[in-house]
């Protein structure tokens, strides 16, 4: 009861009187900003922003006092059933983003690993380890977890990293195994996942104390579905010339579709977004002032690198208009069917990207490439992540060769700042900025 | 106004090269010197004192290389890429791959037969391939650098080097000179070690060629023979490599529209 309170006093009246005025305040400073012109390389800011922020303060201020039932789980895990089942939802790995991008996670992976966690694992692992080890709270007290659901269908690491999680907290792990997809997808894959679900839902079901409802698990879907098209509709966007939008947009933007999704929230979020992007393609204000070339990213962000390689970039009249790992969270909504809810989620988780091949993703690179005429293509080796890292070299080969652009592989990692030196760094991507100017000036001059 | 020529600043990790074309692309002035710690002076001195003639109006600036943002008074600059290129294609006139080891990263750079760039590659992450593997390696030994391939080149055979990084190779040194090994053999592996490391650059992007070398790393004369060896083609060098990028940059201060 006391726990309840004190989460109505703090959440309901306080926190949402002070988020509300903090975020009138932010929406304030970017239409400010905006007017008067104060940067002469960005264009005027996105205002929804302080929106986005506000909905993931909120989320945050939530888990501090919830009385939920508290669920950690992988970023790419089937989370409908516990939304429908009233779990509160914490993502470590987006935790370990909001730490890289506030330039806080190379403190926390250190931690992890003076308790021993080896270098070279993910950096996303470590930032969360770090933080349980020293039990620091770079951004708010988070939730314990009452529950923890790994899929596999992102990598192999958070099968090692959640049971590492299950064994400290001593609380059940679900784990959902999606077969790699080397080709298409066939029914026996479809059915193991399935069975997997099935299984799964009585120990959710146990732990929460409740029981699931369809009815429910159909409305959390549909928002699901309604939010990751309008997902892409916003990235869509991207192809008028000046992009709205930035790669670098996006993956801030990106937080409602990793941690909310499935909330109606988030689907009013996206709509008003959406419309905030229609309006600047109506009046051409692009995400940068001058844009002269379009690139395209592949994989995650360099977290902690956001504003100084956007704003390189913006000096030489260059945006990076989309990114795949962006494009991942839009591509399967036709996938979405909350009429069959088991199968369809079978048939989703199974088929994201980094649970396809690496020809799969190169055909993603190329449907990108020429939706949103891209005048080249920035490859992030990342670190971090071996399985989307995997098969760069040859798709930078294949891009160059077969799509006659331009790529350039840049070496770094999503959180770990000690593996990426700009200033070394920033010498090649000048140098491919002006080999793309060039081809750019020579196709005009023929 | 017409300009009377372009002055090329190419700002090195270990030197400071100067190059003056007059509007004919002639060579009026040319200057090595080791950078300094503070650039800035360096270049202040430079322009107050040597380079009073070519009057500042009547001179375009092209600045490369590491330190090109230094020079507040470039009108433009440049990669280093781009300017070895342009250097070299005013030299050669034709497709080829250039290599270009510097003090603090080497780069591979493939040319069309328009002088356009088709594609390149550097090594920025590990210094065991760069000019300042082989400082090193002088600097351990006891030689001048300027000696360091003459010596490696006259060896009979190249002691193999296991260690793929200039820290670990220095103990690898001190461990074969403790067993007695001679040094112009250990040296001879030590600049192998370094032109393989080039060779697979080069075989990552393709060949194209001829192989042409720049940088101050093309003096030395065993790496010339060991990357001609290993790649199976006689490489070619610049007439005047160490100030390839600053040339380069002087004549992209010649062309219309920089």
């Amino acid at each position: 009861m006391i726990k309840r309170i004190k989460y109505i006093i703090n959440v309901e009246v306080l926190g949402k009187l002070l988020l509300l005025i903090r975020s009138k305040l932010e929406k304030l400073r970017l239409k400010t900003k905006g007017k008067l012109k104060k940067s002469n390389i960005f264009g005027p800011p996105i205002i929804s922003s302080a929106e986005m922020k506000n909905l993931m303060s909120q989320h945050y201020l939530k888990g501090m006092y919830t009385t939920k039932k508290v669920a950690w789980v992988t970023s790419g895990a089937p989370i409908e059933f516990l939304l429908a089942l009233d779990y509160y939802l914490f993502y470590p790995e987006n935790h370990a983003a909001l730490c890289g991008a506030r330039k806080l996670s190379t403190e926390l992976i250190e931690d992890s690993e003076e308790g021993l966690y080896p270098q070279d694992i993910c950096s996303y692992a470590k930032v969360n380890l770090g933080w349980i080890l020293k039990n620091k709270d770079p951004i708010s007290k988070l939730p314990k977890p009452d529950l923890i659901l790994a899929c596999t269908n992102i990598c192999q690491t958070v099968l090692y990293w959640y049971q590492v999680l299950a064994d400290i907290y001593k609380i059940p792990l679900i784990v959902i195994d999606t077969p790699f997809v080397y080709d298409t997808i066939n029914n026996d894959q479809l059915m193991y996942v399935k069975r997997q679900l099935n299984d799964s839902i009585p120990i959710m079901e146990k732990v929460s104390g409740k029981g699931l409802s369809e009815k429910r698990l159909r409305e959390v879907l549909s928002y699901s579905r309604e939010a990751v098209a309008l997902w892409l509709k916003i990235l869509m966007t991207a192809k008028h010339r000046p992009s709205p939008i930035s790669a670098f947009d996006t993956f801030i933007h990106m937080g409602p579709i990793v941690n909310l999704r499935g909330e109606r929230r988030t689907v009013l979020y996206y709509q008003r977004l959406l419309s905030e992007l229609e309006y600047r393609v109506k009046n051409n204000i692009g995400a940068i002032r001058n844009e002269e070339i379009r690139l395209l990213w592949d994989n995650l962000p360099i977290w902690f690198m956001l504003r100084e390689i956007s704003t390189f970039l913006a000096k030489m009249n260059t945006n990076i208009i989309a990114a795949t790992f962006s494009y991942a969270w839009g591509e399967l909504a036709h996938l979405i069917d909350e009429n069959r809810p088991l199968d369809s989620i079978s048939s989703i988780y199974s088929q994201v990207l980094l649970n396809r091949s690496p020809l799969s993703k190169f055909e993603v690179l190329k449907k990108l490439t020429k939706e949103l005429e891209v005048d080249g293509i920035i490859l992030h080796s990342n670190r971090s992540c071996k399985p989307y890292s995997l098969g760069q070299i040859d798709q930078r080969n294949c891009i160059v060769s077969e799509l006659s652009l331009p790529a350039f592989l840049i070496e770094a990692d999503q959180a770990d700042s000690r593996d990426f030196n700009f200033n070394q760094a920033n010498m090649r991507l000048e140098a491919f900025i002006e080999e793309i100017k060039e081809r750019k000036w020579r196709s005009k001059a023929q | 106004m017409e300009i009377k020529g372009s002055i090329g600043i190419d700002i090195g990790s270990t030197t400071f090269k100067v190059i003056v074309l007059d509007s004919t692309k002639r060579i009026v002035y040319s200057k090595i010197m080791p950078t300094e710690t503070v650039i800035v002076k360096q270049v202040n001195d430079l322009f107050s004192k040597e380079l009073l003639e070519f009057k500042r109006e009547e001179y375009r600036i092209i600045a490369t290389g590491y330190g090109k943002e230094i020079i507040k008074i470039a009108d433009r600059r440049f990669t280093e890429i781009t300017c070895h290129l342009r250097g070299i294609f005013e030299e050669f006139r034709r497709s080829c791959t250039i290599v270009d080891i510097g003090g603090q990263d080497s780069k591979v750079i493939k040319c069309n037969q328009n002088g356009e760039l088709v594609d390149f590659i550097m090594n920025d992450k590990c210094s065991a391939g760069t000019g300042r593997f082989l400082e090193n390696i002088a600097l351990r030994f006891n030689i001048n650098i300027s000696e360091l391939g003459e010596i490696a080149r006259n060896a009979n055979i190249a002691q193999p080097i296991s260690s793929t990084c200039t820290v670990f190779a220095e103990s690898e040194i001190i461990s074969l000179l403790s067993q007695g090994i001679r040094a112009d053999e250990i040296l001879k592996g030590l600049h192998l070690s370094l032109v393989k490391r080039i060779k697979s650059m080069v075989k990552s992007i393709g060949l194209e060629p001829p192989l042409i070398l720049s940088g101050g790393v093309s003096l030395n004369p065993a790496i010339r023979e060991l990357l001609g060896r290993e790649l199976g083609v006689e490489p070619l060098v610049s007439v005047h490599p160490q100030f390839t990028a600053a040339y380069g940059a002087a004549l992209l201060g010649l062309k219309k529209g920089n």
